[in-house]
């Protein structure tokens, strides 16, 4: 039986892990990385992936997608707020965003499948097996839309996506598999760029979703732009630098307000320090602890509305909570831990790997569904209500939000005139009283014999899967026939346009593979030798003259052998130069610890 | 008989001979199919072990490596398990389910108050109406006013709705006691029949009464 995989497929870094016995692990990538930076550049050479894509994006972020998880089932109208963060340049087709590189346009499930098939390479090298299935988490909060776009991207990176599970119940998979816990728990879990909370009952194996809530537009992002806009604010008024002029720059800044905020989360002070370009000069500011908690309070106070939305679904008191589990890899914030603290009055856990424990749930329901890891069921909510807009414009709800799935629900639905042939049916999402301010999902025609009105009786049957994804049908209830339905999704990509995509993929897979060891080659020999020419630019005179001068020849032939299409020589080639430099990374390192260590006692004097 | 194997032999939820999962029956009462007696008062550890149970049996997890059709009588027979372990759940729903099963279907939502709130609920109206058309600039006064008018109609609804509940648990204790007679005689029937219409009436005033307290909470909230 085919292997199933687990992916945490995140917003800022993507993970892989399978079932090792009864225990799950981390797939390790190529260079032992246990996580894939959720990046893509397109490069002339074609796409890159992960820690080379992120070498790339403050070259030339243009060309370079970072963040897709947030347009992913989305319509332009729905990312207005999200835009000015972004460099990308969109537009809209059939209600699904295309991001615009260069000449082409690509939709996030394609940039997500890019991520997903990079993943898919490392099982597959780790296995030395084809890997065709999987299960992939997405936020719990995620809609109907963002989940069948995560569903598309994983067909397009030639994935059978088994199932869609979210992110905090396959956390509580790992904690339940390892701590063993019975009684209530709630899942806090604070990504990159989601919020979810989920409250579960444990018991014999049986994993119990009482109540889901959350935000899809709040994250460890949100808190870097706090702290990016402050920098840039400060920036100008110092410096007199205008960074409006320089898109790149922006990314910079972004990139040292997201250390600042990771080194904050250890220390109490810290120092942003950010070379200008074009002359401008070293900006440097220093930032407390309790300076980044005043800044990014009320974003971590807007997670506590759903969790307490979830705690009044699950008709639960928050004292009646067991045990809190912190997930994502903004819960390591002090401030977060003591927020969630002070609203289910104990001290959460973390003892897992907050960037891996979903990654590892995932693991655990593969081996649920390939049958291997007996004992334990999952059964979860679906997060919002689902309905049909009726007369007037008011959504009529059908299920409501946290019922456990798969679900259905079935409406009768007649006419209102005379020989009417048909029956518009439009399908929404969402907690609000009117159709307009709810999430419009698909619409459909339902067909209808000619009779008079009222008198044709048609039975849809709306079904919620365990992916959280609907399924529609309908039954003519006078003659007992089906009736097959074409959903047009309201923001999704058609089944045609997957087809296409899933061709596309699989040409680029099926191009030689000597073109694609060339491209890879030719991509690490770039990044290695603009490494190593910064390495030579910044210390090189910390090595002697000789050494100096065999790494510039070396790298001169590496230059030369990139461009000829043979991937051996690149690959010799690297290697050589990877050997002549160990001495001047160690020398480098070395000096970049002394100066740490030295700018440490000064800060301790100060 | 089997869907598979045509073999009559069928378990109970699998069939006997060859082991594929059988479809649970559409006209399967959630009673029946919990294991539980028609009863009101239930005995929700026991629900939720069968639901567990249940759960076990059919969940769609365990089928992903099965066929078409078996996958989809799992999915089938979930959906319809999870439909009965929330309606018994929750005793309100539970009540109401017994009644459309015992007595039919009958539109509840009622356009009409309950009888004996008439008048306050009339007046409660014209006060949410009115309440809407002030601005909070000019008709301050009027406005907090009203608002601790509606506070305390608040109140009112909230003891309302508690005489409800406890009138609609006396009921659940009756009906109970009547499906605890082993001979069903036409003077029982009688009886059972006057509880349901009891149980219907006091139903569909608590979800009156329900949603006009709704409405007043979103209002002062």
């Amino acid at each position: 039986m085919a292997r199933i995989v687990g992916i945490d497929l995140g917003t800022t870094n993507s993970l892989i892990a399978y079932m090792d016995g009864d225990r799950p692990r981390i797939i390790p990538g190529p260079q032992g990385q246990r996580k894939l930076p959720s990046i893509v550049a397109f490069t002339d050479n074609g796409p890159i992936v992960g820690e080379p894509a992120k070498a790339y994006f403050a070259r030339d972020p243009s060309s370079t997608v970072y963040s897709v998880k947030r347009f992913m089932g989305k319509s332009l109208a729905d990312v207005t707020e999200e835009l000015k963060y972004f460099p990308y340049r969109l537009h809209e087709k059939n209600g699904v965003i295309r991001i615009e590189i260069g000449n082409k346009a690509y939709s996030p499930p394609q940039i997500s499948a890019m991520i997903l098939k990079e993943l898919k390479r490392w099982a597959e090298e780790f296995f030395k097996e084809e890997i065709t299935k999987a299960v992939i988490t997405v936020p719990a909060y995620f809609n109907d839309s963002q989940r069948q776009a995560t569903k598309d991207a994983g067909l397009i990176a030639g994935l059978d996506v088994v199932r869609i599970v979210n992110e905090p119940t396959a956390a509580s998979l790992a904690y339940g598999l390892q701590e063993k816990t019975q009684g209530i728990i709630a899942v806090y879990d604070l990504g990159g760029g989601t919020f979810d909370i989920s409250l579960l009952k444990l018991k014999d194996g049986i994993f119990e979703v009482l109540a889901t809530n959350g935000n899809t537009h709040l994250g460890g992002d949100d808190i870097d732009q706090r702290i990016t806009d402050v920098l840039l604010k400060d920036i100008q008024a110092q410096t007199g630098f205008k960074v409006d002029d320089h898109v790149d720059f922006l990314q910079t800044v972004r990139l040292e307000a997201e250390r600042v905020k990771v080194r904050l989360s250890d220390e109490l002070r810290t120092t942003a320090r950010i070379e200008l370009p074009e002359g401008h000069g070293v900006f440097t500011r220093e930032w407390t602890r309790e300076e980044l908690e005043t800044l990014v309070s009320d974003l971590i106070d807007k997670t506590l509305a759903p969790c307490r939305l979830a705690l009044e679904d699950a008709g639960l008191h928050a004292t009646e909570i067991d045990e809190v589990i912190l997930v994502g890899g903004s819960t390591r914030m002090p401030l977060v831990q003591r927020k969630v603290e002070e609203l289910f009055e104990k001290r959460p856990h973390c003892e897992l790997n907050p960037d891996e424990v979903v990654a590892l749930g995932a693991a655990v329901q593969a081996g649920i569904l390939s049958g291997t890891t007996k004992d334990m069921l999952l059964l979860d909510v679906t997060p919002l209500s689902l309905g049909i807009e009726t007369m007037g414009g008011v959504m009529s709800t059908l299920i409501r939000r946290n019922t456990t799935i798969p679900t259905s629900a079935k409406e009768m639905f007649t006419t209102y005139v005379d020989g009417q042939t048909s029956v518009d049916i439009h399908i929404l999402q969402g907690e609000r009283e009117l159709a307009r301010d709810n999430r419009s999902l698909a619409r459909f025609q339902l067909k209808v014999p000619p009779l008079p009105a009222g008198v044709p009786r048609i039975e849809v049957t709306f079904l919620i899967d365990a992916n959280g994804i609907l399924h529609v049908t309908a039954q003519d209830i006078r003659t007992g026939q089906a009736q097959s339905i074409q959903v047009k999704p309201s923001h999704g990509l058609t089944d045609e346009e997957v087809e296409t995509m899933i061709r596309e993929s699989f040409q680029f897979a099926a191009e030689d593979i000597k073109a694609r060891q060339l491209i890879e080659a030719r991509n690490e020999a770039n990044a290695i030798i603009r490494a190593t020419e910064k390495a030579l630019a910044r210390g090189g005179e910390l090595v002697a003259t000789e050494e100096q001068i065999t790494i510039r020849k070396a790298l001169d032939d590496l230059r030369r052998v990139v461009q000829t299409d043979d991937h051996r020589a690149i690959r010799t080639k690297i290697s050589e130069v990877e050997n002549l430099t160990h001495h001047l990374a160690e020398v480098l390192m070395d000096a970049t610890l002394k100066e740490a260590l030295e700018s440490k006692k000064l800060s301790e004097v100060l | 008989m089997c869907w598979h194997c045509q073999s009559e032999v069928t378990g109970e939820y699998l069939c006997g001979r060859c082991i594929k999962v059988q479809p649970l029956s559409k006209d399967l009462d959630y009673f029946t199919c919990m294991k539980l007696p028609r009863r009101l008062n239930i005995d929700l550890t026991q629900l939720e072990t069968t639901f567990y149970e249940l759960s076990r049996a059919f969940h769609p997890d365990f089928f992903s490596q099965k066929d078409e059709t078996e996958k989809s009588i799992s999915l089938g027979n979930s959906a319809l398990l999870n439909t009965a372990y929330r309606t018994l759940k929750d005793p309100i729903r539970r009540a109401e389910y017994l009644v459309r099963l015992e007595a039919g279907a009958a539109k509840d939502i009622r356009a009409n108050p309950p009888a004996d709130l008439f008048e306050e609920i009339l007046e409660l109206q014209e006060d949410l109406e009115e309440f809407d058309a002030l601005s909070p600039e000019s008709d301050q006064e009027r406005m907090e006013a009203l608002r601790t008018k509606l506070e305390e109609d608040r109140r009112t609804l909230e003891q309302r709705l508690a005489q409800l509940d406890a009138a609609l648990f006396r009921k659940f204790d009756e009906w109970d006691a009547l499906q605890e007679t082993e001979v069903v005689t036409d003077d029982i029937q009688t009886k059972k029949q006057r509880i349901l219409q009891e149980l219907r009436e006091i139903l569909s005033n608590r979800t009156y009464v329900r949603n006009i307290l709704a409405d007043v909470v979103q209002r002062l909230s």
